[in-house]
């Protein structure tokens, strides 16, 4: 009451939005400089991760040659490739400011269903998928509606679901042992490798629509008479994402071969960055994240919004333990063991969305999972222990929420968010 | 009070409600004219912020006639509010923080293109529009996040926000009480512009100063009755002051209403 005009003056710059109206951002040097001024105030975009990234690479590579192999890359999206399926469904959770814990134990109930469905049962590998995408969307209903309609904390709700789904898990694979899969199908999901024509005739139709997308919108926002991104960082931002994924696919053709896995885990991350960033449904997500009254006052109806992310979370994560199974081949009694549900969570939260709603993006549960099973894969081939690995992943998590924290009160500081 | 040879827009007769034991109104009338800015004060407990609330339908009237450009309608729903084009801008804005300009004026109610996808477009350009309309130069970007945005640029977007549907009625619950001087000013001035507008704008707030310098009609409530509903230019702080702490009940109320 007492202060007077407290922050107006500063606040009138331009720049300070993702496209600036006033001058600026309209040349290449432009928006150079809105880049750095918004790091500068503490929004650091992907800054953090692509240097952890870089670090994880460097330090394993220097620590054993093996780490930066061709082969041992292929490896690593094929053994990440779980994690970023569950990880991309928690982001939903994350964004309403709910946790799920449950998806470790539900990835496990579907690897499960889907290996007795398929082995025991012969059903056929349509019907058996669907099924698994049917139990996750019922676990992921009944847990949303225990949150959203009852009102029961999403902590406890999906604790007491990984409690829960992991008694399913025994019980279902009772006096069995493991259960063993080898429908080529679902073996192929992540033992399949593209050849390196197909595999770069895939990568250059991702580039293209990439470089299409942004093009439209340009269009688009010069029609409207509104503040275009200049030609420049478009061809830029193109050209890095084409070098980084021709990349990709011709260091893995040195190797086995681009995965088949690494396409659909593209796939899923363009789709729902997709839904979360273009439609109303991830509006509404954002928006209860950001403030649950007012969206509501909007007329959202924020009950069923919030029971769809938990829906979104199990299905992906039902989803998840189907490739899991790919992987290993088999399920046993330590189906969806192994703190994948942290592993996940830790992932998207190492990418850069916060726990506490509103601010994500669904790419971090890619980079997470890069980071965390980097981390894991690279102690791995140095013979290290169990114990050595949750240590420095413990770490890594530690430092990425510190990161973030950090970033944060330079954001606050300057008014950012 | 015969003012003006068009029916008001939304005119109240004899409005009550009560909770419990508690008579909140008592046969309250209110008459909102276009590009009429009407002040409602009154002491906390007065029946404010329950005869808006009311009129945007969280908790409908128990009793007496709500009349909509002459025709009586009832409002039990916030969405019946919004369909008649009454739109309400809460003290707290109800804004959300991460989200840009843009985005919040058009939460829940965006534009799409083919499959579903938002013309995020043509949202920024009226976005823009309705901004320069209102004459809102404060703002730089509507692109920027409401996070970012003083309390005077906030209550803007929330105003803004309010009148982008074709509202007729803005009913603004406080809009000063946690700005400074300059913004005060800032958002006063835009309230004045609604009104110029041709929108009926109801502004409840305590602060006598602001009242007096936006305002057309003030209407005092004092424990659920209006006391006293005076022309800006023909009344005083003093006397204001005395209707919200000592107005005259039942009897002085009753008097006014017999003209309409």
């Amino acid at each position: 009451m007492t202060e007077t005009e407290p922050r107006t003056p500063p606040q009138a710059a331009p720049g300070t939005g993702g496209v600036s109206p006033a001058a600026g951002a309209a040349t290449l040097s432009g928006h150079l400089k809105g880049y750095l001024r918004r790091l500068a105030s503490g929004d650091l975009g992907r800054l953090p991760i692509v240097v952890g990234l870089l670090l994880i690479g460097v330090i394993f590579t220097s620590l054993n040659n093996a780490f930066i192999s061709p082969v041992n890359f292929t490896n690593l999206i094929v053994q990440m490739s779980p994690l970023v399926v569950i990880a991309a469904g928690v982001v939903f959770v994350l964004l309403i400011a709910e946790v799920d814990l449950s998806v470790g134990y539900v990835s496990g109930v579907a690897a499960v269903v889907v290996a007795r469905l398929l082995t025991e049962n012969g059903w056929p590998v349509v019907t058996a998928v669907a099924l698994v995408v049917l139990t996750g969307l019922s676990i992921g209903w009944l847990q949303g509606v225990l949150v959203a309609k009852v009102g029961l904390p999403s902590l406890v709700v999906t604790l007491a679901g990984l409690v829960g789904w992991n008694g399913l898990v025994l019980v279902l694979i009772a006096g069995r042992g493991t259960v063993t899969i080898s429908s080529p199908f679902v073996v192929g999901i992540t033992n399949a490798y593209l050849s390196a024509t197909v595999a770069y005739g895939v990568m250059a139709a991702f580039v293209a629509v990439y470089a299409v997308v942004q093009l439209q919108r340009r269009a688009a926002r010069t029609r409207a008479d509104l503040p275009v991104v200049p030609m420049t960082v478009i061809v830029t931002r193109t050209a890095g994402v084409a070098a980084l994924g021709f990349g990709a696919v011709f260091y893995a053709s040195l190797g086995r071969g681009f995965p088949l896995i690494g396409v659909v885990l593209l796939v899923v991350i363009a789709a729902f960055t997709f839904v979360l960033e273009r439609t109303s449904f991830g509006r509404h997500v954002l928006a209860i994240g950001g403030n649950r009254e007012a969206a509501r006052r909007a007329g959202i109806n924020v009950d069923r919004i919030r029971i769809i992310c938990f829906m979104i979370s199990a299905t992906m994560a039902s989803l998840g333990g189907l490739v899991f199974a790919s992987r290993l081949r088999s399920v046993d009694t330590n189906a969806g063991g192994g703190q994948i549900e942290l592993n996940a969570i830790a992932a998207v939260v190492i990418g850069g969305t916060s726990l506490f709603g509103g601010h994500g993006k669904i790419s971090s549960a890619l980079f997470g999972a890069l980071v965390i099973q980097g981390v894991d894969n690279g102690m791995g081939l140095l013979g290290l222990s169990s114990g050595a690995k949750f240590l420095v992943t413990g770490f890594v998590l530690l430092v990425a929420v510190l990161v973030d924290s950090v970033a944060r009160r330079g954001r606050t500081r300057s008014g950012l968010a | 009070m015969a003012v003006a040879a068009d029916p008001p827009i939304l005119a109240l007769r004899g409005v009550s409600k009560r909770f419990g034991a508690v008579r909140a109104l008592t046969r309250v009338d209110l008459d909102l004219q276009a590009g009429e800015v009407v002040a409602l004060v009154g002491d906390n407990g007065a029946g404010k912020s329950t005869l808006i609330k009311s009129v945007a339908g969280i908790h409908p009237f128990d009793e007496g006639e709500v009349r909509f450009d002459g025709e009586p309608v009832r409002i039990t729903h916030p969405k019946d509010a919004a369909d008649l084009g009454i739109e309400v801008v809460y003290q707290d804005l109800a804004l959300a923080d991460n989200l840009d300009v843009v985005q919040n004026m058009y939460l829940g109610r965006e534009r799409h293109k083919a499959l579903g996808v938002l013309d995020e477009e043509s949202m920024e350009r009226s976005a823009r529009e309705t901004m320069t309309a209102l004459a809102v130069t404060t703002l730089g970007s509507v692109r920027q996040v409401v996070a970012g945005l003083s309390g005077g640029q906030r209550q803007s977007v929330a105003v803004a926000k309010a009148v982008m549907w074709n509202s007729r009625v803005v009913i603004l619950d406080e809009p000063t009480a946690a700005l400074g001087v300059a913004q005060t000013h800032q958002v006063l001035q835009l309230v004045r512009r609604l009104g110029d507008r041709g929108l009926a704008v109801l502004l409840v707030s305590h602060n006598l100063h602001d009242v007096f310098e936006v305002a057309d009609r003030i209407a005092v409530l004092r424990l659920g009755q209006k006391v006293a509903d005076l022309r800006a230019d023909a009344t005083s702080q003093q006397e204001v002051v005395e209707a919200i702490t000592a107005g005259e009940l039942a009897d002085a109320a009753g008097t006014e209403v017999d003209a309409s």
